[in-house]
């Protein structure tokens, strides 16, 4: 078994598996007469399943009789033909004479793309500005709190047309481009950068750099055993991205040391090669971070409030530092109050990423919108961007759950 | 906005899953104008030259006049009209859901749409083509230079697909930013996140016209990539009041090809031509053969004058657009227009 906290080792001998429960009486046989509320309650349930059911059967049916007398084409047989449309950016190669289904693939990626940093970097800002709700420092405190009341109670649509207009009113057209660095472009164009070029030694750097996140695992978990058997603290976060960095650094070397670079290169219109995020993306990624740290930062301070004060006298009492208290008392502590509506946040951050279509980034709405414009297919369209959103969502929570029982689980 | 377009959408979704599945009869939408006292138009919410709306809530504009026309054939009032403004992608889940009459929105005529939509193009109002813009300092002259540009279009047309085709047969390369609305496409464009625009010609002539602080600065390429055949459309099953939309335009055509004018329409009313007289229905009643009285077209003509008076009013030189008559000018003048006799 996987050690826990280290403040939790007594409570493990307290766990369920350590207590034997009492032997169960033994089951009683089920009254199915009439009368008896088990057959009544399966009766409900079984009614209320059939209501459901035919209603859903009834809509389906109407829907597509209604669309066969108005002559409206319906049918997913759509998705293997050539889109024919062209999609502005994407991560995954895009030609417009592909089927539906990649541009469909393309959406989702855009999507996931957005909402995935999204949600780091709204997490890493959201936790700074909660964290700051609590400062003893006025200024910070007061700066943390007007930010939170001002971006919770913009619309994001209108913080995501706000951020837009700054981003493409202010920055220079691309024959201006400011260029900050010898190869990097920063333009109404967006961002363009150099980036490696693929060469095979680059496989031995990756190799190196897993290696080093396997070694840097193994010596947390080894840091981690140490201190429950000794009560020292071991450095764990330098010697793990010294590990990461330095095996990454000797597979470059061992790979020939490859340096090609793919450099953005400025043509009459364009900006072409290299690495690029484009203003709609940037705005996108901003808007959703920005408005969502709003909320986060609340449910951080909330869950850091809930801790009792006196845990905080007690590590004082103990003499940890603050840090230490607030790594190994506070935050565990915190956590469990603070993942469950933190859930709710990324959902709304995956959500919310459809408003991009305002902005012209191609998210998954924004092709879906386009695809069903194209083939008049709305309610497949519809149904593939709700299979699509309800699909992240229900992996998201089921991440998240799964994360907070592991937080909850050493309940003393 | 996406959020109001995604719920248009998903209430025309569930309007056609809860309406009764009774086969549609005949003359059902007659019927229905009739007993409401007004035609409901989906017309372009901006787009002006085509259709527009002043500050006191009047709207102007060509597609606007076809509507106008309908409107006074059916109900001998052109003030009986509601004008329902929808999105390039809204606009034909509002005419299956039954929420508009008829579609008169610079929309274009193309088979899937015809096959597979539920919805019959009643005819060709404008003939259009799909046409680049740029600004003036760009010394852009053609088309075939823009590779690699940036291009801002509208999502829900048939833009899209065109600017694909083209680069990749002209291999430009060119990459789409694809905006919900027409402001937010404008926007882009004149804050200069894109360096081309494109849409239909004429459209692009109405935003140069309209968004531009100098209009001078923009020059719309002579390069036509794609045919546009813009015309109303109504919904199927519906076969009499097809009828009544076709022939009104068709009666507009022909009252330009015989002279008839919003203001002659009077005098022309004892014409001994005898076209003239099927079309005002001084001799022949043509209207009963439409479920109309005999003075279904002089009505429309009353209304809004005949068809090049429309294109001349919101169009043509003497409009802010200054567009040429072109294609759009009678067969008889070399152009495409053309209507079957009204007999």
């Amino acid at each position: 078994m996987e050690q826990g906290r280290p403040d939790l080792r007594t409570a493990s001998a307290l766990s369920p598996k350590g207590i034997k429960p009492a032997r169960p009486a033994p089951p009683k046989k089920r009254d199915w007469s009439w009368r008896s509320q088990a057959l009544r309650s399966l009766l409900y349930q079984v009614v209320a399943l059939a209501l459901v059911i035919s209603a859903g059967y009834y809509l389906l049916g109407n829907t597509l009789e209604n669309m066969r007398l108005r002559g409206i084409k319906s049918g997913f047989d759509f998705l293997v033909q050539p889109a024919g449309f062209g999609i502005g950016e994407s991560i995954i190669p895009f030609d417009s004479s592909e089927s539906y289904v990649k541009a469909f693939a393309v959406g989702v990626s855009n999507t996931l793309r957005v909402s995935a940093l999204g949600i780091v970097l709204a997490t890493l800002l959201g936790t700074f500005i909660g964290i700051g709700r609590l400062s003893r420092n006025f200024l910070l405190r007061s700066l943390c709190g007007a930010y939170v009341e001002f971006f919770r109670n913009v619309p994001l649509l209108l913080q995501l047309f706000i951020w837009y207009f700054i981003l493409t009113e202010t920055l220079p057209t691309i024959e201006e481009a400011l260029k900050p660095l010898p190869g990097v472009f920063f333009s109404k164009n967006g961002l363009q950068f150099p980036i490696p070029l693929w060469a095979d030694g680059h496989a031995l750097t990756l190799a190196g750099m897993s290696l080093g996140l396997v070694l840097a695992v193994w010596w947390g978990r080894q840091s981690r055993r140490h201190f429950e058997a000794s009560g020292q603290l071991r450095p764990v976060a330098l010697p793990a991205l010294a590990l990461l960095a330095g095996l990454g650094l000797l597979g470059w070397l061992l790979g020939g040391s490859p340096a090609a670079l793919d450099i953005p290169e400025s043509t009459e219109l364009n900006v072409v090669g290299g690495g690029s995020l484009t203003p709609e993306y940037m705005t996108v990624l901003m808007g959703l971070t920005v408005y969502t740290a709003a909320y986060i930062a609340e449910i951080v301070r909330g869950g850091i409030q809930a801790v009792p004060f006196g845990q905080h006298e007690a590590s004082s009492a103990l003499g940890l530092s603050r840090g230490m208290e607030v790594r190994l008392v506070l935050l565990p502590q915190a956590l469990r109050v603070i993942i469950p509506p933190m859930t709710s946040q990324y959902l709304n951050l995956t959500k919310n990423s459809s408003l991009a279509v305002a902005v012209g980034y191609p998210d998954l709405v924004s092709i879906s919108t386009t695809s069903l414009n194209q083939t008049g297919r709305a309610i497949e369209c519809i149904a593939i961007i709700m299979a699509c959103y309800l699909t992240l969502s229900l992996l998201t929570s089921w991440f998240m759950n799964a994360y907070n029982r592991r937080s909850l689980l050493k309940e003393r | 906005m996406n959020l109001s377009k995604l719920s248009t959408l998903a209430a025309a979704v569930a309007a056609v899953a809860t309406l009764s599945a009774t086969p549609a009869h005949a003359g059902k939408t007659i019927d229905a104008i009739k007993a409401r006292g007004q035609v409901i138009c989906g017309v372009n919410p901006s787009l002006p030259g085509f259709a527009a709306a002043d500050s006191q809530g009047n709207w102007t504009g060509f597609d606007i006049d076809i509507c106008k026309a309908i409107t006074a054939t059916l109900l001998s009032d052109v003030t009986k009209v509601k004008w329902t403004p929808l999105n390039a992608s809204q606009r034909f889940a509002a005419l299956q859901s039954g929420e508009i009459d008829v579609l008169s929105r610079n929309t274009t005529w193309t088979l899937t749409r015809d096959a597979s939509l539920g919805l019959n193009f009643t005819g060709v109002t404008y003939y259009d083509g799909q046409g680049f813009m740029v600004t003036k300092k760009s010394k852009i002259t053609s088309a075939k230079q823009l590779k690699g540009a940036t291009v801002c279009v509208q999502s829900g047309t048939t833009t899209e697909k065109n600017l694909a085709d083209y680069s990749k047969a002209m291999n430009l390369n060119m990459k789409p930013v694809v905006f919900e609305t027409q402001e937010a496409t404008n926007k882009a464009y004149f804050t200069g996140r894109c360096q081309v625009y494109t849409t239909d010609a004429s459209g692009l002539a109405s935003v140069r016209n309209k968004e531009a602080t100098n209009p001078a600065d923009h020059v719309i390429l002579p390069d036509l990539i794609s045919k546009e055949p813009l015309g109303p459309s109504v919904r199927r099953g519906d076969d009499e009041w097809f009828a009544i939309v076709k022939w009104v335009v068709f009666a507009l055509i022909e009252a330009e090809e015989y002279g008839i004018t919003q203001a002659n329409v009077d005098q022309m009313k004892s014409s001994t031509d005898p076209v003239v007289q099927r079309i005002l229905g001084t001799s022949e009643d043509t209207g009963k053969l439409l479920g109309l009285d005999k003075d279904w077209a002089y009505r429309a003509i009353k209304a809004v004058g005949n068809y090049g008076e429309m294109f001349e009013r919101n169009l043509g030189p003497n409009s802010t657009l200054k567009l040429p008559r072109g294609a759009n000018n009678l067969w008889s003048k070399g152009g495409l227009i053309y209507a079957p006799p009204v007999r």
